[in-house]
């Protein structure tokens, strides 16, 4: 018997170790495999009746067993991410009972982890801080800053920058201009916001032709979804399809207008567009606050900051023009409009009209509701003429694809993108389809922040901001997520909840998805011996 | 030249720093109370981290004077506190300023403080008392020369949390030995530090835990007593199990951890105990890891060595803990190569603890190795060990040597090994290098090491006897110490077991029979049995008995009668009933019993006695006299015959022992034949 842990894709019929991205401890010699055949002499032979543990240090990437709750040492170093416990049965009739954590273990891990919360906790005491008196300021003022600038929000970068005495390392146009385009990106003009990139960054796409792939696909997702500027002059009959994002079963999931920003996990929840423009922090969640409410808020806000911008100031008066008009404000209603606003005075009244506003005003009169809004939910918003260029468009994305494998070689990663997005075609309701989250608008933001960096490189600015390289905050967004599903999806176990961003007990889960190999592992066995610790129950039965 | 030119230069300097000093010393004598008290507390703070003034000021005589000053009833409780911190700091110095300060007789005067009201003055004189009684130089016999001291220290233990760090530490470095645990345990130590392990104060709670740490050692009363002591409602092995939990100082770990091994060793907590194989275990031995200091390194690996000592499953479980075998490998690596040539701060501490390393590492694995097969051998397959081991053999320092004995007699145990890696690495050369001139208690270990390199089946035998070793078991069969008694005799025992002729000659000549008839009559029983052992081994097969019996037959015989008309247990007329029955399978040495009627009436007694054994080895004796096949077997039967050995032998014939049954009949049927 082989207990260890191993990447997704390791041969399952064979013991772990044995194969690449797998590790091992056997019983029968008390060897360690690490991805070899050949395995070095680590500890104790076990058998029926002994309870083994496996314990991996996610913090120096290290593991160890344990044998009925004496730690062995370590067997591994240098572990990559992402391994599953495995075990791996060689004689007919074996049995393992596994302990996620359900059961005490029999080694004190606790104990492991308070040793090692107090040294990191140490380290962080010790680490060495420069002579210069307020050297810790600067620092936090440069992160703050550079998290501004890299985010685009340029006017609140520029009063910082002023209120604190440093420069912007990047002109003021340059960066509106990227503001520009992340929000075209984020409203799903992607055809203007590939035609802005151009124009403002000549040679950026063409010395980048995957991104300037991966632009063109999300194009064609958005003109599926009728949001592309290409398809939507060609006529969407309700003009507030065309502004509107589809109502995805989240109402207020969608028109982030806030650039995407890898400290808020759920920034996708951040609706109202100028309070994150303000902080980038605020998640507006709750969608039942009050028209009133949020205004004076916003209003507050303003003032505490003290920063009197024309651009802030656009944003008020036409959000104050709508309260005036409007008596009763539907959340979605509101949401809609607002973006709209935010989006047309801040690209300089790009296809910004007076008249485009009265239309709206109109519309606002009928009361929407999530259903009739869900009616509404055509391809390419229904327009022939749209559907026709969309197909045009899927051809030359096609060819495009053709010529780019000619030139580059094979890239799997586009060729699965362009399969998964004319894969929406086969579906009759693409928003309710398998493929349909492609057209959630959350997707739109690793295509916005792709291109930003892409920005930044060519005019070598940082790639991230150095508040996202941080220690304190989880790497990014998606594996906090994971971490934090983990418990509730039952099938895994998190130590502990507050430390999940550093420490994770090895045998949580995060892939659901995986659990049914190790199940079917389970499954073939019917014999003894322990695969993990477990407290009081004595060893294992027959 | 230039020693001369520099001698006077020298010699002003201190004479200025002299007439400094004896500026401070004379404003003690000052009139004015007040002016002293200032001359005092100026003094305080000119000797505050300056060895040489304060050496000055010693010379000068100002010790003398400020104890006057602290005893004098007149002297403000504020003078007097000041005296004292003085003093304190005045120990602080070198050993000799300790010295100085312990011939002026500083410690009555300082407990005679004590008495006062005022705690300040209390604590002062506390603070001065614990810097000396910590110091190597002070003898801890003197906190014990006044009866009355201790119960007062115990009372001054709830004035404060000073009073209480000072005096715990104070215990805890001189108690040293049986005798001191007793005064401090009667005097309810227990009691009166157990809640300290709970003070706010983190220097009391180590001072409290170090305490029961020197009164716990080798005591089963103490340690008894520490199990059910509650301290807000928590038993105190609870308590010691969370104060060496991961995130503790780690010479709280370690020293909470020493408690428990101490409890455990004294038979107070088991040793399959959770509080033992768990924690206090695997404590010891992360203690011994990369990433403790060198000084936490030794410690944890003695600790554990003398935690594991006796039971084999902990040193199972040791064995397997964190590699901890290859782990202590690592302790041979000092100093190592890389230190040598980028720091000498660092070289210098290394070198300090090598030995101490050394030492360590040894009594661990000695510890290890003590009973299973299977950790000797993982110990020496450990990278050069047998070589390390060897070489400690000869190292300058004692306890290096000791270990290293300790540690090879742990791993000669095996047979195995005694036949492969003992011969290949010639242990037996440096171990009769060490039996020459050493001290006794590495004497102790070495020879009973080589009781087993002298094993029959064991390869190192040869050459050990040819390097002289039976004139050296000789002599330490004469000595003092009954523990090297009884190794000389039972590794010439070893030693003459199957033997040739010519060494049982050599063993007998070399040993003279006055002094085998001295270790016959040894008052410790262990020499006795492995005497008797011996002149059985040496009378084995025929011709060796006749010839030995006949050049010392007749001290033989003698010896032997006067065990068996001794007071002996069981085991002894035992032994010496078979030395009996093989002298009796000699062909000419029968006849020193057959003529020794005194003899035959002894045997014919043990063939009647009650205890079986004795019955079958009486029995023995008489099978070889009246064997048919052999000279004279005729005569003899009839004697003994006559003697009335045959109604025995039918007798014995119907015991319902079946040995001794069979053995009757064999012999009744050499009658018949």
């Amino acid at each position: 018997m082989g207990i260890g842990l191993s990447a997704q894709g390791v041969n399952m019929n064979r013991l772990p170790g044995w194969d690449k991205h797998s590790y091992g401890y056997h019983g029968d010699d008390g060897h360690s495999f690490c991805s070899s055949g050949t395995g070095q002499p680590y500890g104790p032979t076990f058998t029926t009746g002994d309870v083994i543990g496996c314990c991996v240090n996610l913090i120096n990437n290290t593991c160890f067993y344990t044998k009925n709750g004496h730690s062995l040492g370590i067997a591994f170093t240098d572990l990559p991410p992402n391994l599953y416990p495995t075990v791996g049965l060689q004689t007919p009739g074996e049995v393992v009972d596994a302990n996620f954590g359900q059961h005490p273990f029999v080694f004190d891990i606790e104990d492991y982890m308070r040793e090692w919360r107090t040294k990191i906790q140490a380290q962080i005491d010790r680490f060495p801080i420069g002579d210069r008196e307020g050297e810790w300021q600067t620092m936090i003022q440069k992160m703050v800053s550079s998290y501004l600038v890299h985010h685009g929000y340029c006017a609140t970068a520029e009063a910082f920058a002023r209120s604190t005495d440093q420069t912007v390392l990047e002109e003021l146009a340059s960066i509106k201009n990227r503001q520009r385009i992340q929000k075209l990106v984020l409203a799903g003009r992607m055809g203007e916001a590939i035609e802005t990139t151009q124009q403002l960054y000549p040679s950026l796409l063409e010395r980048n032709p995957n991104l300037l792939f991966t632009l063109k696909v999300r194009q064609f997702i958005e003109m599926v979804n009728g949001t592309d500027s290409e398809v939507r002059c060609l006529g969407g009959r309700s003009p507030k399809s065309q502004d509107s994002y589809p109502v995805s079963p989240r109402p207020f999931s969608s028109p982030s207008m806030s650039p995407s920003h890898g400290l808020n996990i759920h920034n996708l929840a951040s609706g109202k567009g100028s309070t994150a423009h303000f902080s980038g922090f605020e998640s507006c969640s709750n969608g039942i606050i009050s028209n009133k409410a949020h205004q004076s808020y916003c209003h507050s806000k303003h003032q505490s900051s003290n920063l009197n911008v024309p651009e802030l100031n656009s944003i008020n008066m036409s959000r104050s023009q709508q309260v005036n008009n409007f008596t009763s404000n539907d959340v979605d209603m509101e949401t809609d409009h607002y973006s709209n606003g935010v989006g047309e005075t801040s690209s300089n009244g790009f296809l910004n009209g007076s008249s485009k506003h009265d239309h709206e005003m109109e519309d606002c009169d009928t009361e929407m509701e999530v259903d009739s809004s869900q009616l509404r939910r055509q391809l390419c918003g229904g327009s022939q003429a749209a559907i026709e260029r969309m197909i045009h468009f899927g051809r030359e994305l096609q060819a495009m694809s053709e010529q780019l494998r000619r030139e580059c070689g094979k890239n799997t990663a586009n060729k699965k993108m362009l399969k998964d997005a004319f894969s929406l075609l086969a579906y009759s309701d693409p928003w309710n389809s398998p493929v349909g989250n492609q057209l959630d608008p959350i997707q739109r933001e690793p295509v916005c922040s792709a291109l930003n960096s892409a920005i930044l490189v060519s005019r070598s600015q940082r790639k991230a901001a150095i508040v996202n390289l941080s220690l304190l905050g989880p790497r990014n967004p998606q594996s906090a997520k994971a971490t934090s599903s983990c418990p509730s999806n039952g099938t895994g176990h998190t130590m502990s909840r507050t430390d999940g961003s550093i420490w994770n007990w090895i045998l949580c889960i995060r892939h659901s998805g995986r659990l049914p190999t190790l199940a079917m592992h389970f499954k073939s066995s019917h014999y003894i011996v322990a695969f993990s610790q477990h407290g009081s129950r004595p060893a294992l039965q027959i | 030249m230039a020693c001369l030119l520099e001698t006077p230069i020298r010699m002003s300097v201190l004479s200025e720093v002299t007439a400094s000093s004896r500026h401070y010393v004379d404003r003690l004598f000052d009139p004015d109370p007040q002016k002293v008290l200032q001359g005092v507390i100026d003094m305080k703070n000119a000797v505050i981290g300056n060895n040489k003034q304060k050496a000055n000021l010693i010379v000068l005589g100002a010790v003398p004077r400020l104890l006057y000053l602290l005893q004098q009833e007149t002297s403000s409780t504020e003078l007097k506190t000041e005296c004292a911190v003085v003093l304190g700091s005045l120990a602080m110095g070198t050993e000799n300023n300790v010295k100085s300060l312990l011939d002026c007789h500083i410690i009555p005067a300082l407990l005679q403080g004590l008495l006062s009201p005022d705690l300040k003055f209390i604590e002062a004189c506390l603070r001065c008392l614990r810097t000396i009684f910590t110091s190597p130089v002070t003898p801890e016999e003197l906190l014990y020369t006044d009866a009355t001291v201790i119960p007062h220290l115990m009372a001054l233990l709830s004035r404060s949390r000073y009073t209480q760090e000072y005096i715990c530490q104070i215990f805890s470095h001189c108690c040293k030995g049986p005798d001191h645990q007793t005064i401090l345990f009667n005097h309810g130590a227990v009691q009166n530090i157990a809640h300290l392990l709970t003070s706010l104060s983190y220097k009391v709670r180590m001072q409290a835990l170090k305490c029961f740490s020197v009164l716990a050692f080798e005591n089963p009363q103490v340690s008894m007593t520490l199990v059910n002591v509650l301290v807000d409602g928590e038993l105190l092995p609870q308590i010691f199990v969370k104060m060496l939990q991961r995130d503790k100082p780690i010479e709280m770990q370690l020293t909470s951890a020493k408690c428990l091994t101490y409890m455990c060793r004294a038979g107070a907590i088991r040793t399959d105990d959770n509080c033992i194989v768990l924690k206090t275990l695997p404590c010891l031995v992360r203690m011994c890891s990369k990433e403790r200091l060198l000084e936490e390194r030794v410690e944890g690996a003695e600790t554990l060595a003398y935690l594991i000592e006796p039971d084999v499953e902990l040193q199972r479980i040791a064995s397997i803990t964190d590699h901890l075998i290859a782990m202590l490998a690592d302790y041979f690596k000092y100093p190592s190569s890389v230190s040598a040539i980028t720091d000498i701060k660092r070289l210098d501490h290394d070198l300090k603890h090598a030995h101490e390393l050394r030492q360590a590492a040894f009594k661990l694995y000695a510890s290890l190795g003590a009973n299973d097969e299977d950790i000797r051998k993982k110990i020496i397959e450990t990278e050069n060990m047998m070589d390390r081991i060897v070489t400690g053999l000869s190292e300058s320092s004692v306890k290096v040597r000791l270990a290293a004995v300790r540690c090879l007699h742990s791993l000669s145990r095996s047979v195995q090994q005694l036949r492969t890696s003992f011969q290949d690495h010639a242990v037996w050369k440096p171990l009769m290098k060490v039996l020459q001139n050493a001290p006794d208690e590495i004497l102790v270990v070495a020879s009973s090491m080589l009781c087993n390199l002298l094993l029959e089946f064991s390869p190192s035998k040869e050459p050990i006897l040819e390097s002289g070793a039976v004139e050296l078991l000789c002599g330490l069969t004469q000595s003092e110490n009954p523990a090297l008694r009884v190794n000389g005799i039972w590794a010439l025992m070893n030693m003459a077991f199957q033997a040739e002729q010519k060494i049982k000659a050599d063993i007998l000549r070399s040993l003279s029979t006055e002094q085998l008839f001295r270790l016959l009559s040894d008052s410790d029983l262990n020499v006795l049995m492995k005497t008797l052992g011996l002149l059985r081994n040496l009378l084995s097969t025929r011709p060796h008995i006749d010839k030995i019996m006949s050049t010392h037959g007749k001290q033989i015989m003698q010896a032997v009668t006067l065990i068996l008309e001794g007071e002996h247990n069981i085991e002894v007329k035992e032994q010496t009933l078979c030395i009996l029955a093989n002298i009796a399978d000699g062909t000419t040495a029968k006849e020193l019993i057959m003529t020794n009627d005194d003899i035959l009436q002894k045997i014919k007694y043990y063939m009647g006695h009650s205890h079986v054994k004795l019955q079958l080895a009486a029995m023995f004796c008489i099978s070889n006299l009246i064997w048919n096949e052999e000279e004279g077997s005729q005569e003899r039967q009839d004697k003994l015959r006559d003697m009335g050995i045959v109604d025995i032998l039918h007798k014995l014939s119907q015991s319902p022992d079946t040995n001794l049954c069979d053995k009757a009949k064999t012999a009744l049927q050499q009658y018949l034949a």
